[in-house]
């Protein structure tokens, strides 16, 4: 079994997400370890891009303000790299293709795997195209993880059957970001998805609140929360510790 | 390999939600694209409405005066809404309205094409969504009140540069949202397959028409074919029937901006290296970390940090050549032809013209060239003046 699954054994996890290098690096950091001891079972890092597509404004802001406190590719690796031995909980890439194709993919997922990072998610790096990267990230042993939207339809079986690591369901249209209702049926896309494979589903795009973790993890093995997260970051910026501390806490008690 | 390749450049890097609609995009304009009715309608769009075929205009006075090969112009800018945009927008939008859209949305640098899909959507009754660069929205406040005037929601995007990328980006989101309804009229041969064929297709009717056109003009075919580029929708269209015509040398000019060893230029094949970008593999203006850069034109249409995947392969071919051209040069080609042939053309097709000024001369008389004037330029006389330092009443 991967280090992904073991997030989602005998448990429904709690997985979120914060953009690397927002407001520093070094925050980033402190605000890793504290969602790990709030509770969280996987973490995604989002190594920030200039111009994020699948983004609501919440994160593209989170982004810019990355990128313009000097974040590279590099330095987040080394910030990662710190925190070998200091978690235990499997951590995932979020980011789009070019800074990782640009990087290298071998350079790359070398280097993901000497930090520890085991798994990439990459929006804008759909079923057809992942050809490209899959062997490489197969050969550092970095799971690349599939997507599987609301307008999937026939699709759903064909990505279902060859992802790794988890499914990552969106759970409704357009970009990330908070929404106050999903309308989306997430029960008969995940059930689809259980037609052919065992992996878990975690559901993502727009959970907010404790009382949607809970109605999304009735039906999903996992609950996705980026903007949530990264909003909390913006409002206290250098000190979030607490406040993230909290949000995760109660996140992750409302879906157990 | 994968779908909608050039060489190694294109593809379909694009979020999942999209992907399905992408397919059935392609198998609807698979349909329609040999439809005999969808073909007769267009071709009606275009000769009645559009004003097709295009003038392939001899330029007696560019020509005595360079000393070198025949000058034509191939004026785009004489087409309804004033430039090539046109083209390729009835196509799409008639496709749109066949496919069962009702709205459509698209992204606009410098105006054309905002203006020129809120025509089609006016004239074939859809709804029509616009997002445009806020500083383009600054720069080209003329075409967005026509926006207005024709009916369709013009969105300011303040987004990270302000300019044409941003604008893509927001469009795509924006598609991502609303997608049963809506279609996305991409203005440029870029984006994710099957764009970048779909506008090519659309578009080559320029080069199908002025081969045709030098050809009873000259009786042979001319040494050379110039166009401004930076998506590269009027370049693909100029070059593409030329393509297979090895005589034929192919020159796509980007916007060189303050110049190609500064920061502030759009020069994509000059500056830009191999990356993934708006859906498509191509070159790409990026920083070591593959973030895109922020990058500079006095043109807004020419303002974007990449090049069609189309024109990527041909310029990996070495079949076309790709120059880059500074505003300076733009603005004096600009100004030259409004004197020589009293014709003020688009800041865009400027860097054409400024590039073809410079092999004309070297070239024989019993030589001809094409130009393909792309736009007309009223929309950019403000900004003409403002370079220039001169006050005038906007």
């Amino acid at each position: 079994m991967s280090r992904i699954q073991d997030a989602f054994q005998n448990k429904k996890a709690f997985i979120p997400f914060i953009t690397a290098g927002d407001p520093t690096l070094a925050k980033t950091k402190e605000y890793i370890l504290q969602m790990a001891a709030a509770g969280a079972d996987l973490i995604e890092i989002g190594l920030p891009f200039s111009d994020p597509i699948a983004e609501g404004p919440v994160i593209q802001e989170a982004d810019i303000r990355a990128l313009a406190s000097g974040t590279t590719t590099d330095k987040v690796l080394e910030m990662v790299a710190e925190l070998k031995g200091e978690i235990t909980i499997p951590l995932v890439f979020m980011t789009y293709l070019n800074p990782v194709f640009h990087y290298g993919y071998e350079t790359f997922f070398a280097r993901c795997q000497e930090v520890g990072v085991c798994g990439i998610i990459i929006p804008d790096l759909p079923y057809e195209e992942k050809e490209e990267v899959l062997e490489v990230a197969d050969k550092y042993q970095v799971e690349l993880v599939s997507m599987v939207a609301p307008t999937s339809a026939k699709r759903i079986r064909e990505i279902a059957v060859s992802a790794k690591g988890f499914l990552y369901v969106v759970s409704s249209l357009g970009v990330t970001g908070v929404r106050s209702e999903i309308k989306t049926d997430i029960e008969s896309i995940i059930k689809e998805i259980r037609q052919v494979t065992d992996l878990p589903c975690a559901v993502g795009f727009g959970i907010n609140t404790p009382e949607q973790a809970a109605r999304i993890a009735r039906h999903a093995d996992g609950v996705i929360v980026g903007s949530g997260i990264v909003d909390l970051i913006a409002k206290y910026g250098d000190t979030a510790g607490e406040a993230v501390y909290q949000y995760v806490k109660e996140m992750k008690e409302a879906i157990i | 390999m994968t779908k909608g390749r050039f060489g190694i450049h294109g593809g379909q890097y694009i979020p999942e939600t999209l992907m399905s609609e992408l397919e059935n995009l392609e198998r609807e304009y698979e349909k329609y694209r040999k439809d005999p009715e969808f073909k007769r309608e267009l071709k009606a769009l275009l000769d009645d409405y559009a004003g097709r075929p295009s003038r392939l205009y001899y330029a007696g006075n560019i020509t005595e005066d360079l000393g070198g090969a025949k000058v034509y112009l191939k004026r785009e800018d004489l087409n309804h809404t004033g430039a090539h945009k046109i083209n390729n927008v009835l196509g799409q939008v008639l496709l749109a309205k066949r496919m069962g859209k009702t709205r459509v949305i698209a992204e606009t640098g410098a105006g054309q094409h905002g203006v020129a899909t809120a025509t089609a959507a006016a004239l074939l009754g859809l709804e029509c969504e616009v997002f445009m660069g806020a500083e383009d929205c600054q720069r080209q406040a003329l075409n967005v009140y026509r926006m207005h005037l024709l009916g369709a929601k013009v969105h300011p995007v303040s987004s990270g540069t302000g300019t044409l990328k941003d604008a893509v980006n927001e469009t795509m989101r924006e598609w991502t949202t609303r997608i049963a309804d809506t279609h996305y009229v991409l203005g440029s041969v870029m984006g994710p397959h099957p764009f970048p064929t779909i506008v090519r297709d659309f578009q080559a009717v320029i080069s199908e028409e002025a081969r045709a056109q030098i050809l009873e003009k000259e009786g042979k075919l001319p040494g050379a074919v110039f166009a401004c580029v930076g998506g590269g929708s009027n370049a693909i269209g100029m070059f593409y029937h030329f393509i297979p015509d090895e005589q034929v040398a192919l020159y796509g000019c980007e916007a060189a901006g303050r110049g190609i060893s500064t920061k502030d230029t759009a020069a994509t094949i000059a500056t830009g290296s191999l990356g993934v970008f708006h859906g498509m593999k191509s070159y790409f203006c990026q920083d070591e970390y593959g973030q895109i850069a922020p990058v500079y034109s006095i043109s807004a249409g020419l303002d974007y940090p990449g090049i069609g995947p189309e024109h990527a392969h041909l310029h990996d071919l070495g079949r076309a050549q790709y120059v880059p051209i500074t505003d300076e040069e733009a603005v004096s080609a600009f100004e030259y032809i409004a004197k020589k042939e009293g014709i003020i053309c688009a800041i865009e097709s400027a860097h054409a013209l400024a590039y073809a000024m410079k092999v004309v001369p070297k070239m024989s008389k019993e030589d001809s060239v094409i130009i393909c004037l792309s736009g007309r330029g009223d929309k950019d006389v403000a900004a003409i003046a403002r370079y220039k330092g001169e006050k005038i009443y906007e």
